[in-house]
C-alpha cells in the first residue's frame, strides 16, 4: 500500500483554549503534524506571551511576539469573548465539532464558564479534555497559580542545579514548561486511540509539577529508600572523568568533554599531543582522576583554551572522545551543519512578522513527516473563516455576532 | 470478557505490544508506553543492561538488580535477554517482530540494519510495524556518527550554554535530562505514527535526534535570536534580558532555605506583586517606591538597574524575615506567584502531592520492600495510568516469551543460554 499521501493527524479537530506555554506545546505537535488547532483567544485580555519579549525588531505589539509566533504554527485564531452568553454559544458549537478541547486556565474557571467535563459531554459525548494546570485540578494548592519559572523550583530541578560551594542557580528559564507537552501530547493522541476502540472519550487532568517529577524520578526513590538528598555538584559525574565544560578560545567558547573508557582516555590524552602530565599516574586510572579532578581539569583548559571549541570537538570526535561545542542561539540558527542537514528550523511567513523561524518537532516520522504550513495567527486572524467555514455560520449571522461584541 | 479485551479496556493503550532495546538514552519511552499499557518487553544482552550499572542504587548496595535508575525508568515492563548480535538472536527477535507493533531502539545509526533487523528489513516481515530510533543527532546529517553523551546533547542542543551562573562554567541540570527529554519526545512521535498506521495500515520509522529535542526544549531563548538577533545569556539566578540587562531576581533567599519569585509582565504577575506589596505594607515593609510604582506599565526590560534594584531590595529584605513554609502559606492565600526551591525530601512530603494520590506503592519481593514511587503522569477519567508492574529482573520473563509463547523447546532454551544467545 502507498503512502496516502495524507498528514498523520490529518482530520483530527482541537479547539485550544489554552495559553503561553504548556497549552500551545502541547497543541503545536497536533498541529504540525496535520491537525485543525484553532486558538480561541480573547481580545480585551491578550494572553501573556503576546505582550512580552521578544518583539519582532523590538516594537511591540500583540502580533509581533516571538514567543507566539514560534508556539502557534500551523494553528487559526479565533477572537472570542468567554464573558458574553453567546461567546459560550459559539465557543460550544466548536465543541461539538471538536474532538479534542485543551484548556489551561486556573481551576475552576471552566466551570465557571460552563464550560466544564461535565457541560461539554452534554455537547458531544465522547469529547477528550485536557486540562492543564500548574499543581492539578484537585487538592489543597490547585488554585496555585504558577509559571514554569516557579514549578522547577517546587518540582525540585532548582535544588539541583548549581555548583557545591554556591547557592543553588537552578536551570534556564522554565523549563518544566517544556516537560509538560511531552507528557501531554503522548496521552492526548493515546486517549484518541482509545475512543477509537470503545467510543469513550475522558476527561484529562495533567499538573505540570507531577509530570516534571518524573524527570526526578531516580532521585525521588534515593530518598525513599536511602534517605539521601542530592548535593549540587556542577558538572561532575560519578563515573566519568573528564567530564564537564572546558573554556575554549574567544569569548565565553566551551567545549564539552567526557571520558568514560580507559580507551577514551588514551584517545583523550593524544589528541592533547601526549603531554608529560598525563602520563602521571594520578591521572592514570578512572579513580585516580576523580581524586585529582579539580587539577585535572585546570590542565586540560590549559590546551583547551589554546584552541577554538569546534577545533576541539572534531579533533576529540575523530579520536573517538564524545567532546560537543557548548552551542548558543546563533550557534544553532547559523553554524550547526546538523540543523541545517536535517532542517531543524523552517521558515514561515508570518501575516504582520515577515519572515520568520519556526522549530520542527525532534523527531522525523519517515512516510508522514510534520509540515509547517501557516505561521502563527494574528489575534482573531481566522475568526470569519471558523464561523463561516468551519462552524457553517452565514454571513448575516457571523456579522450579527460581530456587530454585538462576541469576537472580541 | 476476555483477558485481552479487558486489557485493552484497561488503558489507553492496551493490546498493543513494544519491543525495547533502548539504553539510557531512551528508556524514558518506553516505560511512558508502558504506564499507557503497551506491553513492553524490555530486551536486555544476556549479562543484563549496561543501564543496570546506574546509581543511585536501593540501600547503596552497587548490584544490577538495585539500580533506582533502572527502577524508574523500566517499571511497567517485562523483561527478557537476548543477543541481537547473533544470528540465533537475530532470528528469535524476527520472528517476535512480527507479532510487535513497536520496536524502541537507540544503538548507533545503521546499526540495526547491519544485523539485518533495522526498519526496512523488519517492515518486510511486518509492515504495521513502528520503529523508534533515539541517537545523539538523528539517523542522518555530517554528525549522526559522532559519539554522545548526556552532558553532550545538553551542550550540543543549546541548553548548557544557558545554564549556570553568569561568572561560572556553563552546566547541566543536576540530574541528567537530554536522555530523559530524547525519550518522552520519542513517545510523542511514536503515538502519532500508531494513529497513523490505525487509519492507513502502514507503519513508519520514527528518527528522534537527542540534540534536537534539547534544542526543541530551548524554544525559550531561540525566538531571541530569530527575531532580534539576540543571544541570550545565562544568568543563573536571575533573569536579565536585552536591552538593558536588569537582572530580575528568580531564586531569593529566605530565612531557612530558597523561593521562587519574579518581576514579570502579564495580569497574573501584576495581581501578584501588588499583593506582595499590599502584604508588605501590612507588616511596614513596604517602601514609597514599591507603594508608588505603576506596576502595570513597568517594562522590564527597559527597567534600569537602579530602579529594578530599588524594588527587589526590600523584597529580598521581607523574605529574609520568613522561613520557606511561612511564605509559601501566605502567598497561596494572597495569590502570589511563589513557591518553594524543594529538594527530594520536601516533593515527598508535599500535601498536595499526596491529597492527590500521586504517590504509588510497588511492591519488590526479592528485596522485601514495597517502595513509593512517583504516581502517574496525567490522571484520566478512564483508563487511568498506574504503575501494574516493577521493572524486570534480568531474563525475568524469558520462560513466559520463549517457552510460552514461541514455543521453543527446554533443550532449545538451553541451548541459546549456553551459547550466551539469551
Amino acid at each position: 500500500m502507498k503512502n496516502i499521501g495524507r498528514q498523520a493527524l490529518q482530520g483530527v479537530k482541537v479547539v485550544d483554549f489554552s495559553w503561553v506555554g504548556v497549552g500551545p506545546l502541547t497543541t503545536k505537535y497536533l498541529a504540525d503534524h496535520g491537525a485543525s488547532v484553532i486558538r480561541v483567544e480573547s481580545v480585551q485580555y491578550p494572553e501573556t506571551f503576546r505582550v512580552t519579549v521578544p518583539f519582532k525588531d523590538n516594537v511591540p505589539g500583540i502580533n509581533r511576539s516571538g514567543y507566539f509566533a514560534w508556539y502557534n504554527s500551523n494553528k487559526y485564531g479565533l477572537a472570542l469573548d468567554l464573558n458574553k452568553p453567546k461567546g459560550i454559544e459559539v465557543a460550544k458549537r466548536l465543541i461539538a465539532w471538536a474532538d479534542i478541547v485543551v484548556q489551561s486556565f486556573r481551576p475552576g474557571v471552566m466551570k465557571r464558564l460552563g464550560l466544564d467535563y461535565e457541560d461539554l459531554k452534554t455537547v458531544k459525548a465522547d469529547i477528550i479534555m485536557l486540562s492543564l494546570s500548574a499543581q492539578g485540578q484537585t487538592g489543597p494548592h490547585s488554585q496555585s497559580a504558577a509559571y514554569g519559572i516557579q514549578l522547577v523550583g517546587l518540582s525540585g530541578v532548582t535544588d539541583i542545579t548549581g555548583w557545591p560551594d554556591r547557592d543553588p542557580c537552578g536551570p534556564y528559564g522554565a523549563y518544566t514548561d517544556w516537560i509538560a507537552p511531552q507528557f501531554g501530547a503522548t496521552v492526548l493522541i493515546s486517549a484518541l486511540n482509545y475512543r477509537r476502540k470503545t467510543g469513550k472519550g475522558m476527561y484529562i487532568d495533567l499538573s505540570q509539577c507531577e509530570t516534571a517529577i518524573q524527570f526526578l524520578a531516580p532521585l525521588i526513590l534515593n530518598y525513599v529508600v536511602n534517605g539521601q538528598i542530592y548535593s549540587r555538584r556542577g558538572n561532575r559525574s560519578p563515573y566519568a572523568c573528564p567530564h564537564g565544560a572546558y573554556r575554549c578560545k574567544g569569548e565565553d567558547r566551551w567545549c564539552a568533554i567526557i571520558v568514560s573508557t580507559d580507551n577514551e582516555w588514551q584517545a583523550f590524552c593524544g589528541v592533547l599531543g601526549d603531554p608529560d602530565w598525563s602520563k602521571d599516574p594520578k591521572f592514570s586510572t578512572l579513580l585516580n582522576r576523580k581524586k585529582n579532578e579539580a587539577e585535572l581539569d585546570k590542565l586540560i583548559e590549559s590546551w583547551t583554551i589554546e584552541h577554538r571549541t569546534e577545533k576541539v570537538m572534531f579533533k576529540m570526535q575523530a579520536a573517538g572522545v564524545p567532546a560537543g561545542v557548548v552551542q548558543n542561539s546563533e550557534d544553532l540558527f547559523e553554524h550547526d551543519p546538523q540543523l541545517k542537514s536535517r532542517q531543524f528550523f523552517g521558515r514561515l511567513h508570518h501575516t504582520e512578522m515577515g519572515d520568520c523561524a519556526y522549530a520542527g518537532p525532534s523527531f522525523r516520522l519517515s512516510k508522514t513527516p510534520c509540515k509547517l504550513e501557516r505561521a502563527a495567527p494574528c489575534l482573531g486572524e481566522h475568526t470569519k473563516y471558523v464561523c463561516t467555514e468551519i462552524l457553517g455560520m452565514s454571513d448575516k449571522e457571523f456579522v450579527g455576532l460581530l456587530n454585538e461584541g462576541i469576537f472580541k | 470478557m476476555t483477558t485481552e479485551n479487558q486489557q485493552k479496556l484497561d488503558s489507553l493503550l492496551g493490546g498493543y505490544r513494544a519491543l525495547d532495546l533502548t539504553d539510557e538514552k531512551g528508556m524514558i519511552c518506553g516505560r511512558i508506553l508502558g504506564d499507557l499499557g503497551v506491553d513492553v518487553i524490555k530486551i536486555e544482552r544476556p549479562s543484563g543492561d549496561p543501564a543496570r550499572k546506574i546509581g543511585p542504587f536501593f540501600h547503596n548496595i552497587p548490584d544490577p538488580e538495585k539500580s533506582l535508575f533502572w527502577f524508574a525508568y523500566n517499571a511497567n515492563k517485562r523483561g527478557i535477554t537476548l543477543n541481537i548480535d547473533s544470528k540465533d538472536g537475530q532470528e528469535i527477535f524476527k520472528r517476535l517482530a512480527e507479532n510487535t507493533d513497536f520496536v524502541i531502539e537507540s544503538f548507533a545509526p545503521r546499526h540495526m540494519d547491519n544485523l539485518g533487523v533495522g526498519y526496512q528489513a523488519l517492515s518486510e516481515i511486518n509492515k504495521k510495524l513502528i520503529m523508534t530510533s533515539i541517537t545523539p543527532f538523528g539517523q542522518t546529517g555530517p554528525y549522526k556518527d559522532f559519539k554522545g553523551a548526556d552532558i553532550l546533547g545538553w551542550a550540543m542542543g543549546g541548553a548548557m550554554h544557558l545554564t549556570g551562573d553568569s561568572d561560572m562554567p556553563p552546566l547541566e541540570i543536576g540530574f541528567p535530562q537530554a536522555h530523559l527529554n530524547a525519550g518522552a519526545q520519542a513517545a510523542v512521535g511514536t503515538v502519532i505514527a500508531l494513529h497513523y498506521r490505525e487509519i492507513s495500515g502502514e507503519g513508519q520509522h520514527v528518527d528522534v535526534s537527542i540534540q534536537e529535542s534539547v534544542a526543541w526544549v530551548l524554544s525559550d531563548a531561540l525566538p531571541f535570536w530569530d527575531v532580534n538577533r539576540s543571544n541570550v545569556k545565562r544568568f543563573g539566578s536571575v533573569r536579565s534580558r536585552p536591552p538593558l540587562y536588569a537582572p530580575r531576581r528568580q531564586i531569593w533567599a529566605c530565612k531557612d532555605g530558597f523561593v521562587i519569585f519574579i518581576l514579570m509582565t502579564g495580569g497574573l504577575a501584576l495581581e501578584s506583586i501588588k499583593a506582595l506589596v499590599a502584604w508588605m505594607d501590612e507588616e511596614g515593609m513596604a517602601t514609597d517606591i514599591l507603594k508608588e510604582t505603576d506596576f502595570a506599565a513597568i517594562s522590564w526590560t527597559t527597567t534600569p538597574p537602579q530602579q529594578l534594584e530599588s524594588l527587589q531590595e526590600p523584597i529580598g529584605k521581607f523574605f529574609m524575615m520568613y522561613s520557606v513554609q511561612e511564605l509559601c502559606q501566605e502567598t497561596l492565600k494572597r495569590r502570589i506567584m511563589l513557591l518553594p526551591v524543594c529538594t527530594s525530601k520536601d516533593v515527598r512530603e508535599s500535601c498536595q502531592l499526596s491529597a492527590r494520590n500521586f504517590w504509588e506503592g510497588v511492591e519488590h519481593p526479592e528485596l522485601g520492600a514495597s517502595i513509593t514511587y512517583p504516581g502517574a503522569f496525567a490522571k484520566l477519567s478512564e483508563a487511568p495510568i498506574r504503575i501494574r508492574r516493577r521493572a524486570p529482573l534480568i531474563g525475568e520473563h524469558n520462560k513466559d516469551i520463549y517457552e510460552d509463547e514461541l514455543g521453543l523447546s527446554n533443550e532449545e532454551i538451553l541451548t541459546l543460554f549456553q551459547a550466551n544467545v539469551i
